[in-house]
């Protein structure tokens, strides 16, 4: 058993003192809990000051330029918006796959518990060591041959897809281990064979957990800069990608671009973009939410 | 008739059944092809690099000026801006994120709960380009108001904001620890008389440490590892200093600079991001290894 004699021990009998200790404690924990949610309210109040005089549809629709008062974002968007949809038509396929793998095929062995470990090790990889690997392995390896990838579109989204993968592995498994065991066994019961079992029962009922966790990897994914910085570099788009196999700017490089210039109107500029990005964000965790809610409400019923 | 008809789809079905399987273990493959792919990238390209330069010399050197002559290529200078920013990043970030953690778990009502909580996941959730627009053009000129020498490009309001965007990976973490430390634990030192913080500071945080150090490694890791918002508020002059009111360059920061500048594939300076991309790499992995040890080594089982 535990023991936790000190305790008993260091009581102190001077109620008074140790009831002041204990409000001055609590006031310290207030204090530090607010200090993040203060620090979100300043930032958000700060980007809202500076980026709301520059935000309008003329900004939204308009190509970068060296003038403050004529750029616009349309490029990046259209691109964090291709790159967004890509990434996810290649993650979750594969991401979904290895999770069913992992939930309920894979046998209890050490083949299995090294691609859980690893799963886990890949989220905690910094995004930009997959930037290296997207570039050297598709901007450079596969880019070099024939023309084939290079600096596109395709090649961001497959080093994209690979880094929020362990996003989608460990949410979709969430989502599959959720489902009861008396839906299987219900289904095996009329005759269903595993495959069966799976596809008409367990993904149905896992559907909605299964997309919350893509949602919430996708909004991950469109808000990283540096892994598509060094597929991508800093390209001054003027024109929208039109096929996979293009060149591309994504919002939070654009962002990048404006802060990193010294003038107060590129500042705004980046106040703005930093409005729309966070924008796009906040919609998809609130269809996230939304998702999830309905989703609970049902499996009580 | 119906017999055969029956017999042979369950064939088809079977046949289906061991392809998706195939097809699965595929995909859960992808992970250790990745795992496999970084490391072969930078142990490639990395030999490329320690081909012309001696690890020795990468390892211990003092200079990093790979662009400029003369060149030297000593990786400690962008380590140390890597470690100074960190430090401060913790300094803020393991003891608020610890005291909101508790917070949480021992103090706040259900439904104030309700409330922090998923603003505390939008902090985490803001994209990190945007936490270094706000320590560029916020942070720094407030400060500079304190601090007179304080240069434009500075580690000490990058480490601040860094330490505020890890406050609810620290505060969520090591939350669940305390969360799982029993309820009877808490009720047997009530019954002995202990007040709440004495509950909270002695009873919960001793059960949940392990829990507690693993959060703080885990976070300390992310921000190794975080990028843009050093890129743009930390600056970019590698040097060994400890003066937090000037610019360092970290690791991250160096390999976007040089990736933003098309080096020429092949070359040194191009080899140098994977040499620098190894350490970076090694780094955060040996921590995130620790920490995922600790946690189930010295898991309590309750």
């Amino acid at each position: 058993m535990n023991e936790y004699k000190p305790v008993a021990n260091s009581i102190n009998p001077n109620r008074k003192r140790r009831k002041i200790i204990g409000a001055s404690v609590y006031c310290i924990f207030l204090i530090s809990t607010l200090v993040g949610i203060v620090g979100l309210g300043v930032l958000i109040f700060d980007v809202l000051d500076k980026g709301i005089p520059w935000l309008n549809w003329q900004f939204l629709t308009d190509y970068p330029s060296r003038k403050p008062e004529e750029a616009g974002l349309y490029s990046a968007l259209i691109g964090t918006i291709w790159l967004m949809f890509m990434t996810a038509l290649l993650t979750v396929p594969i991401g979904v796959g290895a999770a069913i793998y992992l939930e309920e095929y894979a046998p209890r062995n050490l083949l299995t518990k090294a691609i859980e470990i690893n799963v886990s090790n890949l989220a905690g990889v910094p995004s930009i060591v997959y930037g290296l690997l997207g570039m050297a392995l598709f901007v450079y390896y596969l880019g070099s041959s024939e023309q084939f990838l290079g600096r596109t579109l395709l090649a961001g989204a497959l080093t994209l897809a690979l880094l929020v993968l362990p996003i989608v592995i460990m949410a979709s498994r969430e989502a599959i281990r959720a489902v009861p065991d008396s839906y299987r066994q219900g289904a095996y019961a009329m005759g269903a064979d595993k495959w069966q079992v799976i596809k008409g029962v367990v993904l149905p009922s896992a559907l909605p957990g299964i997309l919350t966790g893509t949602i919430l990897a996708m909004s991950r994914a469109i808000g990283e800069a540096a892994p598509v910085i060094a597929i991508s570099a800093l390209v001054y788009m003027t024109f929208i990608p039109a096929h996979p196999m293009e060149r591309f700017t994504v919002l939070p490089i654009q962002i990048y671009n404006w802060v990193a210039r010294p003038q107060e109107e590129f500042r705004g500029l980046a106040a703005a973009g930093i409005i729309v990005l966070l924008a796009i964000l906040l919609t998809m965790n609130a269809i996230a939410v939304v998702l999830r809610n309905k989703y609970q409400t049902r499996s009580e019923e | 008739m119906a017999q055969i008809l029956d017999s042979r789809r369950k064939f088809w079905i079977r046949v289906e059944g061991s392809i998706v399987k195939w097809l699965f273990m595929a995909c859960a493959s992808v992970s250790i092809l990745t795992t496999i792919g970084i490391l072969v990238t930078l142990l490639y390209q990395g030999y490329g690099f320690f081909n012309e330069v001696s690890p020795w010399e990468f390892l211990t050197g003092t200079r990093w000026t790979p662009i400029l002559k003369p060149r030297s290529y000593g990786v400690l200078p962008l380590v140390s801006g890597t470690l100074l920013v960190t430090v401060i990043a913790a300094m803020v970030a393991l003891p608020v994120g610890l005291m909101t953690a508790i917070f949480l778990s021992e103090y706040a009502a259900d439904n104030v709960r309700r409330i922090i909580k998923p603003i505390l996941e939008i902090l985490a959730g803001i994209p990190t380009v945007v936490y270094g627009y706000f320590a560029l053009t916020f942070v720094t000129p407030l400060l500079q108001n304190i601090f007179n020498d304080l240069l434009v490009f500075n580690a000490l309001s990058a480490g601040i904001v860094m330490g505020v965007m890890i406050i609810p990976m620290v505060s969520s973490l090591s939350e669940d620890a305390m969360i799982s430390v029993p309820r009877n634990l808490r009720e047997a030192a009530y019954a002995l008389g202990a007040t709440r913080y004495e509950v909270s500071l002695r009873v919960v945080v001793p059960a949940a440490l392990s829990g507690i150090i693993a959060a703080f490694i885990i976070a300390i890791s992310r921000a190794i590892g975080e990028t843009m918002l050093v890129t743009i508020a930390a600056g970019a002059t590698p040097r060994m200093a400890l003066n937090p009111l000037e610019g360092v360059q970290t690791m991250t920061a160096y390999i976007v600079q040089l990736s933003l500048g098309e080096a020429p594939v092949g070359s040194l300076e191009y080899n140098t991001i994977f040499a620098v991309g190894l350490v970076l790499f090694c780094m955060t992995l040996l921590m995130n290894l620790l920490g995922f040890w600790i946690v189930r080594r010295f898991r309590e089982a309750y």
